[in-house]
């Protein structure tokens, strides 16, 4: 394994592309013609990115079609690429890990959205919606709320959209990658108490 | 055994009644387990047989903070459960202590980031720190004993002006132990 560099493509042996032989690759292309598409794959591991308009019905595709058959979702993540050192599509990532029993394979799916307002704040923000996939996978519902709490991507027909991992009045998606390290002060808003409390 | 044995058959002893509850009390500090990362598995280890607190007479460990009177706070303290810990905090009733047990409970530790509380000692009184990450066993008996040297000599813990009580802040050195090679042979 030679020197890695943070590209997907690059990262191969040289002079070669990803190898994008996963036949799921063919069957999505097959099934939704007249969609835009790219893939990458990375030691074996191969992603079908896809719009983030489309990839409720990819996904759906990629659950149902017996020839697909990916009835595990594994993850769902969020990624932020602010100041990545290569280009990347949008600005958020959302990732689906999914993975399918019967034939031991695994599976990629990624979205990009790029935010239409400053990511500073908790501001509700159209850009960054997605279809959520609970009604695919049950499993994702406590997935997607931490994509939401930790990045504030929301997800439309989420039976439970509340934050997961911080309280409901955190004023922040403290996994962007401009929100500070140390936070705002959350951590130093507490009542003092002491003995003649209780 | 102890005292019984000292005297004779019939006899009595006169002592303070202050001294007599503060004997009981400093021999049954119940432990309220406030272990939220891996300092946790050290205070398990210091009430398991090898380190035994059930000499110090701190083994009945309590989940219930109505039930205790010391609690060790062991481990990180993130921003979500330090309202937890102080409401268990005002729920264990008095005399009550507290020990800051490790890096993590004292000062955040590594852990320097938005979700973890620099120090639980900005918010609820800590009476003693042990320093470590984690502190063996034997350094947190330390700090139990200073709790107990503690209650020896003032009683229930002390007031200020107006009734009301600060940590006291005692650090432990963290050289008040000689560590032997482990594990310890057994002989019988
Ligand atoms: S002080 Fe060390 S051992 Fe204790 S909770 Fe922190 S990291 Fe874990």
């Amino acid at each position: 394994m030679g020197a890695e560099t943070p590209s997907n493509a690059a990262s191969n042996a040289p002079g070669k592309g990803p190898n994008l032989d996963h036949p799921v690759f063919a069957l999505v292309k097959g099934h939704f013609a007249s969609k835009r598409f790219s893939a990458t794959e990375f030691r074996g591991q191969s992603t079908l990115i896809v719009q983030p308009g489309d990839a409720h019905a990819v996904l759906g595709f990629l659950k149902n079609d017996p020839r697909c058959g990916f009835n595990f979702l594994a993850d769902v993540v969020g990624v932020d690429y602010l100041g990545y050192p290569s280009k990347t599509i949008g600005r958020f990532a959302v990732v689906y890990v999914l993975r399918c029993f019967e034939r031991e394979d695994l599976f990629f799916v990624k979205t990009f959205l790029d935010p239409s307002l400053p990511t500073d704040g908790i501001v509700e923000d159209p850009a960054l919606y997605l279809d959520s996939v609970t009604d695919l996978w049950p499993g994702a519902e406590w997935m997607e709320r931490e994509v939401y709490d930790m990045l504030g991507i929301r997800f439309r027909n989420h039976p439970d959209p509340r934050r997961i991992l911080t309280w409901e009045a955190y004023p922040a998606h403290p996994l962007r990658k401009d929100y500070p390290v140390r936070g705002r002060e959350e951590r130093e808003q507490f009542r003092l108490v002491d003995r003649t409390d209780a | 055994m102890g005292l019984e044995a000292a005297l004779p058959v019939d006899g009595f002893v006169t002592t303070q009644l202050r001294r007599i509850i503060n004997w009981g009390r400093r021999n049954s500090l119940w432990p309220m387990p406030f272990a939220t990362a891996c300092c946790g598995i050290e205070l398990m280890a210091t009430a398991c047989s090898r380190y035994d607190l059930a000499r110090f007479g701190s083994e009945a460990v309590r989940f219930s903070p109505r039930q205790a009177d010391l609690m060790i706070v062991a481990g990180r303290v993130s921003v979500k459960m330090m309202p937890v810990l102080q409401r268990i905090y005002l729920q264990m009733s008095e005399p009550k202590w507290v020990i800051s047990m490790g890096a993590c409970a004292s000062t955040g530790g590594v852990f320097d980031t938005y979700a973890v509380v620099q120090g639980v000692d900005q918010f609820i009184p800590v009476d003693v720190y042990v320093p470590g990450c984690p502190p063996r066993p034997e350094q947190l008996i330390e700090g139990v004993m200073a709790i107990q040297r503690i209650i020896d000599s003032t009683g229930i813990p002390p007031r200020m002006s107006g009734g009301k009580r600060v940590g006291l802040g005692l650090a432990l050195s963290g050289r008040g132990h000689e560590v032997r090679p482990q594990p310890v042979t057994l002989g019988i």
